[in-house]
């Protein structure tokens, strides 16, 4: 159970309607920071409306979304807008701008959002289009790259910023296995250095049991199981064992992740780099 | 038929009045984008490049079209106009007539349907393809309002220019109709001339433009609400850049009387 002053984000009852159809049934978890909660379920769960929700990019029919002690569907657009600049988000489809070249698309949000100079830019930008080993495609529009390659660059626009909370639409889909584990990698490093709160959407099985604190599993709009990658594995759900089992991970994968460093931990050091940071 | 299926079919008032709750939606959708284009367009970051960027998709872009149709428009007009004025020996008014049609209806009229066909459904599908590869959700979520960014400048962009192109589109009409009438049907180039110069006055050519001020608001207007807030993919996209180019054709019409009636006294 998180203490309450670590919960990061905390959904309470969250309903969502479309006309007569409901796609979530009052879902309710606590997201601690610094943690990482992977969200699985198949298709048509509700996974993506969740996380739609998260980042307010939808308004939920009944039930709060409460980010840092914030409701989000209370905020205006201006508040909602400042609120954003704290959170990233990887899409599924990488929303690439098709007007933009690669280094243009990562260097937009520093160019809206902070005021660096085009040198610190343009270094921020390639860095991070290195670290994704896409950095000889920055001249390319998005027209030109691969699937897998547009997925980096969109993961490298999201983590360019490097927001406090970030979300991740099934990061890992379309990718092959070594660049699916360079992504768990990423997703992993973000959490270590930064202290990032991380929610990931995904089917990938070895990601997930790679890289959960926790994992929740929907079906049907419902929460079925929620709890560490071991508790998941133990819970008397057929669905559940079904889902898990016909995704052929092993799951004594994750018995060897002794040396991860807690959420707990690691939200410390983000608070006191934050303190650091504001003398 | 199951009782659950007769439940679900529609009762017949909401039958008969489904057109028009559909009309009073799209109504209400489009004031509310514009309200939301006003709120966003006062607030800055003022994005200049963005709107002439659009100015020349808009104006620049559609310049050599509506000049080929203000040309043939010109030309068609003389023709009719001496055909029908020479039936009671007023072939020497042609040029001031020609002159007021385009000026007051033609130009404006012609030059929005074309800016809708050409600009607006390019518009639409941008945009639609934008919201349907999430684009759209990856502004917001790096906190930069879609409104401000896409549908501000696209606006900014049809008011300065629709008039700009109205213009061009008389100017060359009016050459256009001096060809013809004055090489082909042999009037009279000074009494052309002189027509256009005593029937034409200022108030008509400002009526022209301040029609082709709010064609230029409301085709780039209807043409971001239908790509704005497309779904359903591909065919989707293309749904919504058809409804784009008629809702527009519609409104100019629908637009283009209520303008008139108010500007013009008989």
């Amino acid at each position: 159970m998180l203490d309450s002053t670590d919960a990061h984000v905390v959904v309470e009852g969250l309903v969502k309607r479309y006309g007569d159809r409901t796609i979530l049934h009052g879902l309710d978890m606590t997201i601690g920071r610094a943690e990482t909660l992977v969200v699985i379920g198949g298709s048509g769960a509700g996974k993506s409306t969740l996380v739609r929700h998260l980042i307010a990019l939808e308004r939920p029919t009944a039930g709060r979304i409460v980010i840092d002690g914030t409701d989000i569907a209370s905020l205006s657009d201006v508040q909602l807008a400042k609120a954003r600049r704290r959170f990233g988000m990887v899409f599924q489809k990488y929303a690439l701008f098709d007007s933009m070249s690669v280094f243009d698309n990562v260097a937009f949000p520093l160019r809206e959002q902070t005021k660096l100079s085009e040198k610190d830019i343009r270094e921020k930008a390639m860095t991070k289009l290195k670290e994704l080993g896409v950095d000889h495609a920055a001249s390319l529009m998005p027209s030109q790259i691969s699937g897998g390659m547009a997925k980096r660059v969109g993961i490298a626009r999201a983590l360019v910023m490097e927001p406090e909370l970030l979300i991740y639409d099934e990061p890992t889909s379309g990718l092959d296995p070594v660049t699916s584990r360079t992504v768990d990698a990423l997703i992993e490093e973000m959490r270590e250095r930064f202290g990032v709160t991380s929610v990931v959407i995904t089917h990938d099985m070895v990601s997930a049991f790679d890289i959960a604190d926790r994992i929740a599993m929907l079906i049907k709009g419902r929460v079925v199981a929620l709890g560490s990658p071991a508790e998941v594995l133990a819970v008397d759900n057929a669905d559940v064992q079904g889902f898990i089992s016909s995704s052929g991970v092993d799951v004594k994968r994750f018995e060897h992740r002794g040396n991860r460093k807690t959420a707990a931990e690691l939200a410390a050091r983000a608070r006191e780099r934050k303190a650091g940071r504001a003398e | 038929m199951s009782d659950d299926e007769a439940s679900k079919r529609p009762g017949v008032l909401a039958t008969v009045f489904a057109p028009a709750k559909g009309l009073l939606e799209e109504v209400g959708t489009l004031a509310d984008l514009a309200f939301h284009a006003v709120l966003w367009g006062a607030r800055p970051p003022y994005r200049v490049s963005l709107v002439v960027t659009q100015m020349e998709f808009v104006g620049v872009q559609s310049i050599f079209l509506v000049g080929l149709v203000g040309l043939f428009t010109g030309m068609v007009f003389a023709v009719q106009t001496v055909y029908g004025f020479r039936r009671f020996g007023a072939e020497n008014m042609v040029g001031g007539v020609v002159a007021l049609t385009l000026s007051r209806e033609m130009a404006p009229v012609l030059t929005a349907i074309m800016v809708a066909a050409r600009a607006g459904s390019g518009m639409a599908a941008e945009l639609g393809n934008m919201r349907s590869s999430e684009q759209i959700d990856a502004l917001e979520t790096m906190a930069v309002n879609p409104v401000q960014y896409l549908v501000v400048p696209r606006i900014l962009a049809g008011i300065v220019m629709v008039p700009v192109l109205a213009l061009v589109f008389f100017l060359i009409g009016i050459g256009g109709s001096w060809a013809i009438g004055v090489w082909g049907m042999s009037l009279d180039p000074g009494i052309f001339a002189d027509r256009i110069k005593t029937m034409l006055v200022p108030a008509d050519l400002t009526q022209g433009l301040i029609k082709a001020l709010v064609f230029g608001f409301t085709v780039t207007l209807i043409a971001c609400r239908h790509g704005y807030y497309a779904s359903g993919g591909a065919v989707g996209v293309g749904q919504a850049t058809t409804r784009a180019v008629v809702w527009s054709v519609v409104a100019v019409f629908l637009i283009d009387y209520v303008i008139t009636s108010m500007l013009t006294t008989v």
